[in-house]
């Protein structure tokens, strides 16, 4: 199933939820909308689920249109970020709701039912958990038995809103593994609402990056980290240092300090410097585009961390191999190895 | 509420510590509200004990002892008078047609407030509790202005021959209007607090409205329904002063168990009085107990949801 979305808008009141959006989910693909709150992304998988309508713009389905259909037409899984699950139905009733609210012509004997109902339970590893209620799991068991029956209809689409959200940082981790291997044995084309870019790029093929209700970029994993569109992409994905600098006749200033960067094909006018904290190299003092003074260090994991103050004044944090010898109130040279400029 | 927090916020070691603590600080805050001395707790509790047991034992005795007082065959045959029956028969019926429309009125309204945004809804919530702010008696009033002869309605359904004033349906009307918020207050937080998410996936899973309200939505607030219902009709049964008005007193047409009850009192026919009372105190009872039961299930719903 293709999904077509084309300038879609939805106020609130005088607030944009969606100023705009036009996506091309392709079939089976995993697709991250990944965004801070309030960037318009669960009222995106909302409108294309049919929880929600938009004030204009269009969805489509394989080329139909979907909004002429409502939520019950749509045969689309979605599976909710406090995961819904009907409380006073055991999980194996919760998983059987979506068949046995079929119609009458096409429902399902209880035999087949209970057949498809094992299955899923086996698919998402808890049929020992056929006859617990919902308040007798733990998070990550309610979200599995929550897109179990989302599977049970056979969606066309599988939509999920934060769906680790309310996890823990253990348990999420073992989901976001698990959901992209189920996503494989299935391949239903999916979208997954999240705010947290580590899952968008660990878990979809793709990944679409959306801030205050417009889309930023489109792209790959690697594409959205490696080659951010903008300005709003370079900080929000990855940790980035951020400089105000001016650009004018072909020079880069911080401050009044003119840097050794290229500024061929920019814009001149107030811009803004991102460099990756690793990618910003540490060499000897007059050595390099930034000159500062190392504050503090700390070791974090494989690298240490420095605090530096710029000669221009700003102050930057930066990563570096834990063998190189930094200390507090050395002087050192700054070369960034990669950086992007965006006008501001 | 607490709980549901800590567990969709992720429950990492330090949490855990810092709620042990917690924990332990509300243990010990407990322990020091009980260092007051024995004789105090003692004397606290009597006064207690002794409030009660005169405004509240001692007179629902005193009902039976009067019921009784010409032993059990007087109690039943004062029951079984014609005038007596009728009451039984009337308040039945004006219990049954209000809680039944109180049912449907107040689910309605607790769906659409809690379940959808619109504009006035503050105000509607504030006009469910009218009943309850307005003396009976005016409640009774305004069915009279409405409906009695000389008012608003009075001519035309005069010449259409329809009895509302003096009948059942102006008794039921006004205990129906009196006995409103029970249902709609019941349910309004209960719904609000389990919010629309269970119907959407409901929705999403191809159920269609009805399928979604008697299989998601009604099963959630049974408890809450049944709660609601319960006081609504103890309220129904027990109305007095909005039905007096309306009422006419018309001796084994329109009067109900309340006002029977007066009027035999005032003629001293106390025994008859006090039993047609003990079957309201009766009621009273059965409705404290079954009162007891819901309040216990709906707690359990409320922690099924917050775990």
């Amino acid at each position: 199933m293709t999904i077509e979305v084309r300038n879609l808008v939805k106020k609130f009141g005088s607030f944009a939820a969606l100023d705009g959006v036009d996506l091309k989910v392709d079939n089976g693909e995993l697709l991250a909308l990944l965004g801070p709150s309030g960037s318009g992304k669960t009222t995106l998988l909302r409108i294309i689920a049919g929880l929600d309508w938009p004030d204009s713009g269009e969805v489509s389905f394989n080329g139909e249109d979907a909004l002429a259909q409502g939520a019950r037409e749509r045969h689309v899984g979605f599976v909710f970020q406090h995961y819904a699950l009907f409380r006073h139905m055991t999980v194996f009733e919760n998983v059987a709701f979506g068949l046995r609210v079929q119609p009458r012509a096409v429902r399902k004997d209880e035999a087949t039912i209970r057949a498809r109902v094992k299955e899923l339970l086996d698919l998402v590893q808890l049929d020992w958990l056929a006859d617990r209620y919902p308040s007798q799991l733990s998070g990550g068991q309610r979200q599995r038995i929550a897109l179990a029956r989302a599977l049970a209809i056979e969606p066309r689409i599988l939509l999920l809103d934060e769906p680790f959200g309310a996890l823990d940082a253990k348990v999420r981790k073992e989901l976001r593994r698990w959901l992209r291997s189920l996503h494989h044995e299935i391949n239903v084309t999916s979208i997954f609402v999240t705010h947290d870019q580590e899952e968008a790029l660990e878990v979809a093929n793709r990944v679409v990056v959306m801030d205050k209700g417009r889309i930023e970029q489109i792209g790959s994993p690697d594409d959205v980290y490696e080659t951010p569109a903008t300005a709003f992409v370079h900080g929000f994905i990855g940790e980035s240092i951020e400089l105000p600098v001016q650009v004018d006749g072909g020079v880069i200033r911080l401050g009044d300090r003119p840097l050794q960067l290229t500024a061929e094909g920019l814009v001149p006018g107030a811009s803004k410097l991102f460099v990756r904290r690793h990618d910003m190299l540490v060499g000897p003092p007059g050595t390099g585009a930034f000159e500062g003074a190392v504050q503090h260090v700390r070791n974090f994991g494989p690298v240490q961390r420095a605090e530096v103050a710029l000669s221009g004044g700003e102050t930057i944090e930066i990563d570096a191999p834990r063998d190189k010898e930094l200390r507090a109130g050395d002087t050192i040279g700054l070369n960034p190895r990669r950086y992007r400029i965006f006008a501001a | 509420m607490t709980m549901q927090i800590a567990d969709t916020v992720s429950l990492s070691a330090s949490d855990a510590k810092a709620r042990e603590k917690a924990r332990a600080h509300a243990a010990a805050a407990r322990d020091n509200l009980r260092t007051e001395p024995r004789a105090v707790r003692i004397a606290i509790i009597t006064l207690a004990i002794m409030f009660l047991t005169v405004f509240v034992v001692l007179p629902l005795v005193v009902v039976f002892a009067q019921a009784f007082s010409r032993g059990i065959l007087a109690y039943l045959a004062a029951l079984a008078e014609p005038e007596a029956m009728a009451a039984i028969k009337l308040t039945l019926i004006v219990a049954a047609i209000s809680v039944g429309l109180n049912l449907v009125f107040g689910l309605v309204a607790a769906w659409a407030i809690a379940k959808f945004e619109f504009k006035g809804k503050t105000f509607l919530i504030t006009l469910i509790d009218l009943p309850f702010s307005v003396s009976p008696v005016i409640s009774g009033l305004v069915f009279v202005l409405l409906f009695g002869a000389q008012g608003y309605f009075g001519s035309w359904l005069r010449d259409h021959d329809i009895q509302i004033l003096f009948a059942v349906p102006g008794i039921a009307l006004a205990t129906t209007f009196v006995t409103f918020p029970f249902v709609a207050r019941a349910l309004i937080p209960l719904m609000q607090e389990q919010g629309t998410q269970e119907e959407e996936a409901a929705i999403s899973l191809g159920a269609s409205g009805l399928q979604t309200f008697f299989r998601v939505t009604l099963p959630n607030i049974k408890w809450g329904v049944l709660y609601g219902v319960l006081l609504c009709n103890a309220r129904a049964m027990g109305e007095f002063g909005a039905v007096s008005v309306v009422s006419g007193h018309i001796r084994g047409e329109t009067n109900t168990m309340p006002l029977l009850v007066e009027i035999l009192y005032n003629e001293y026919q106390f025994v008859a009085a006090f039993a047609i009372a003990s079957l309201l105190a009766m009621l009273a009872l059965i409705t404290l107990i079954a009162k007891t039961v819901l309040e216990r299930h709906l707690d359990e719903g409320e922690d099924a949801s917050d775990h």
